[in-house]
């Protein structure tokens, strides 16, 4: 029997790229987020490109009534999520409308915590594999981008806290750190280096769940360069316009 | 949608553009930056001129809207969004027993670009071009989608139409059905320009195309190898390879005696009494595309790809510019003829009946104006140069030698009265009049 997989945020262009790749395995697909006719294209490509199955949930992260008729969707058993949702709005938008904060948090950490949540029971019962988009900017407080960071530091710890609770269940997370990704989120944003294309990050995503690893960076490096940023003592990274 | 301010080239990476990019990843947000700041879609620049660029000016990058929409296997008609690159659709196609009909040189190219330029393969005399296997297309309009079909005045501006019709949003192709775990491909050496010649007008081959040493003077100029194939249902997979040129090569990596030395031992690949091998489906159609960037190899100043058509009765005149190459000395070692058949779908479509050549030459004055010169002997023959390859050609000439460029212009003056999806090429040969 094929592995069913919900993806949270499959309109991303990692969400994307995971499905995809899921798909060439085989896999059944329950693709979930807001623009449903993307959703659809999306859902019709990787039915082309080998999946069992492939089918299109409304997701609004900020709306839990929704979450069980997702959850529903992959049916009785073992079962895998994928969190790709998120939301990085600019330091001076939050600045000029502080409300922004709450949707920072409900889209990176609550919602997605919210689902996770709900799906405890049916994990730990059956098994199955969490996938868990955080990124390293929720390793450090950065001035550029510290609600965004916190939102994600927030969803790190939550992670952690799932996979630990999950242990000896059969059920396991993949906390998944991305770097910069070429995607409509960092097109065209000043200031990127080193960007990985989304096909490179649904890569190691997807061997970080066949090798049941905790935590990973994508590109790797990029845990070089955080164990580096947050090696520098506070009062001297205060001071660095990073 | 954010836009990305860049220096961008073509393949042949001799014309530059500075401008802004946008690149959406939702057929949603296509249609908004259609509505608020049109501006013409590219794929992915693998033409070598300034079809690919507008200088000074927005353009939206098609690579990401990739996706196969419909794929019925039954009857092997696929409906593709347009930066679904022709390597993926041959994959694609082949996992189900299809081919795609027709193929250029290269898979990194999409299928938007395939139909904007009605490109043409190894197959083009049996099978004709890429838009004759076209059933359907969408174009995106000012006032919503455009649903077009083969016989309209709108798809015939539209396939070969250099994007100015509009963005092609959604891609309809008949696949053919076939078996293909592989290609058979049998090699023969000819002697010269004769023997290839005939060699090539006699071949009964579903796919034939020579490969010319444009180095070798004398008795064994126009010497060569054919090439012909046909599918073949014994497997091979191809290797993946990782092969990446990190640098623009310097100067010597392409001087002529390193030319003459490549071509010597291409030729001395293929045995006396020639070979026949089975060889993986992608390294048949795109043989260079497993060397990344290979266009650094011409260096910094990149290089142009001649290409010209001359009709079937001035295979003399062809024989001529094929000469004039020789003597100059700017060859490259890919050289490259083929016999071509009527087969064309739009106006501006490239294709006639008769020969192509094409010939690989680094940039700069010399080549330049060897290539200008060239390019009059094509228009004096009556033949044609093509527009996926030209970044040095004069407006009226090209003109000329596109006689059905004026029914292409009223469709495109309709589909785009603005001229919003202007490119640099379309402005240097002033093919959207002298807006
Ligand atoms: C190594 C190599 C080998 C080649 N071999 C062949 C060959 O054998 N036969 C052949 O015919 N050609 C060949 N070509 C040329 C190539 O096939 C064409 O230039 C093709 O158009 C490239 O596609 P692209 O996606 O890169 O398009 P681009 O080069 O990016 O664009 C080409 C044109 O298409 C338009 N366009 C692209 N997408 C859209 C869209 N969605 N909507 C509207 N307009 C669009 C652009 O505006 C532009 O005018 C070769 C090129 C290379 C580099
Ligand atoms: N790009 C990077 O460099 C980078 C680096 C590190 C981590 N990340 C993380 O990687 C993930 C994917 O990001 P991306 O770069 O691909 O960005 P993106 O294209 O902006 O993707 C964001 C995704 O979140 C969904 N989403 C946003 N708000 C939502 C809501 N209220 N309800 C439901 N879905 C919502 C979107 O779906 P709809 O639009 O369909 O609603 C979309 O699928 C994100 O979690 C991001 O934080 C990105």
């Amino acid at each position: 029997m094929s592995e069913t997989w919900i993806v949270l945020g499959a309109s991303s262009a990692m969400g994307r790229a995971l499905a995809r790749s899921l798909a060439e395995r085989g896999a059944g697909l329950i693709l979930a987020g807001r623009d449903e006719d993307d959703l659809a294209a999306t859902a019709a490509d990787c039915r082309a490109r080998g999946a069992a199955d492939a089918e299109i949930a409304r997701l609004d992260i900020g709306d839990p009534a929704g979450f069980d008729d997702i959850r529903a969707m992959a049916g009785p058993g073992r079962v895998n999520c994928a969190v790709f949702v998120g939301d990085m709005p600019a330091q001076d938008e939050i600045d000029a409308d502080p409300a922004l904060i709450d949707r920072v948090m409900r889209v990176n950490l609550t919602g997605p915590a919210q689902f996770l949540t709900g799906l405890l029971p049916q994990l730990s019962e059956h098994g199955g594999t969490v996938v868990g988009v955080s990124s390293v900017a929720g390793d450090r407080g950065r001035q550029g981008n510290y609600v965004y960071g916190a939102a994600k530091a927030g969803f790190t710890t939550y992670l952690s806290g799932l996979r630990s609770r999950l242990e000896g269940t059969g059920a396991h997370v993949v906390t998944v750190k991305p770097g910069f990704v070429d995607t409509a989120m960092t097109w065209g944003l000043p200031g990127m280096f080193l960007v990985a294309p989304p096909e490179r990050v649904a890569r190691d995503i997807l061997r970080a769940a066949d090798r049941k690893r905790d935590v990973i960076y994508t590109p790797g490096f990029w845990r070089a360069i955080m164990l580096i940023i947050r090696s520098i003592p506070e009062r001297v990274f205060k001071r660095l316009s990073i | 949608m954010r836009w990305k301010t860049a220096e961008y080239a073509g393949w042949g990476r001799a014309l530059r553009a500075k401008g802004r990019l946008a690149r959406p990843e939702r057929q949603a947000e296509l249609a908004r930056l259609i509505a608020t700041s049109p501006a013409p879609v590219l794929g992915a620049r693998r033409s070598y001129g300034d079809a690919c660029l507008n200088p000074g000016g927005d353009a939206i990058l098609s690579t990401r809207l990739d996706r196969v929409l419909e794929f019925d296997t039954q009857t092997g008609e696929i409906e593709v969004e347009p930066g679904l690159t022709l390597a993926d659709l041959l994959r694609l196609a082949r996992s189900q027993g299809f081919l795609p009909p027709v193929l250029p040189g290269t898979g990194h190219a999409t299928v938007g670009g395939a139909v904007a330029m009605d490109v043409h393969g190894k197959n083009h005399h049996r099978a004709g071009s890429f838009g004759q296997h076209v059933t359907a297309l969408t174009l995106l309009t000012g006032d919503g989608p455009l649903r077009l079909h083969p016989g309209e005045a709108a798809f015939l501006a539209t396939i070969g139409g250099l994007g100015q019709t509009g963005p092609i949003a959604r891609v309809r192709i008949q696949l053919e059905r076939r078996q293909a775990g592989a290609m058979r491909v049998t090699e023969t050496r000819a002697a010269d320009w004769d023997a290839l010649v005939s060699r090539l007008a006699e071949s009964p081959a579903e796919y034939a195309v020579a490969w010319i040493d444009a180095t070798a003077r004398g008795a064994a100029t126009g010497r060569g190898i054919v090439e012909e194939a046909a599918p073949t249902e014994t497997r091979r997979t191809a290797r993946e390879r990782r092969l990446r040129v990190p640098l623009d090569a310097p100067r010597l990596a392409l001087a002529p005696p390193v030319v003459r030395l490549f071509n010597a031992a291409y030729l001395a690949r293929v045995p006396k009494e020639g070979r026949t091998r089975d060889i993986p489906c992608e390294s048949f159609y795109f043989p260079l595309d497993g060397i990344a960037d290979w266009n650094r190899l011409y260096g910094r100043n990149g290089f142009h790809q001649f290409q010209c058509v001359l009709p079937e009765a001035r295979l003399d005149a062809l024989r001529a510019i094929f000469g004039a190459i020789v003597e100059s000395g700017l060859a490259s070692p890919l050289s490259v003829l083929k016999r071509m058949g009527p087969g064309r779908a739009g106006h501006m479509s490239f294709p006639m009946e008769g020969w192509t050549l094409a010939c690989d030459i680094r940039a700069g004055d010399a080549g330049e104006t060897a290539i200008r010169a060239l390019y009059d002997d094509v228009a004096e023959a009556g033949g044609r140069i093509y527009l996926a390859k030209d970044a040095l050609a004069g407006g009226a000439m090209v003109r000329a030698m596109y006689p059905e460029h004026a029914d292409w212009l009223a469709e495109a003056d309709r589909l785009d009265p603005n001229a919003a999806y202007a490119t640099g090429l379309t402005r240097r040969l002033e093919l959207r009049g002298t807006s």
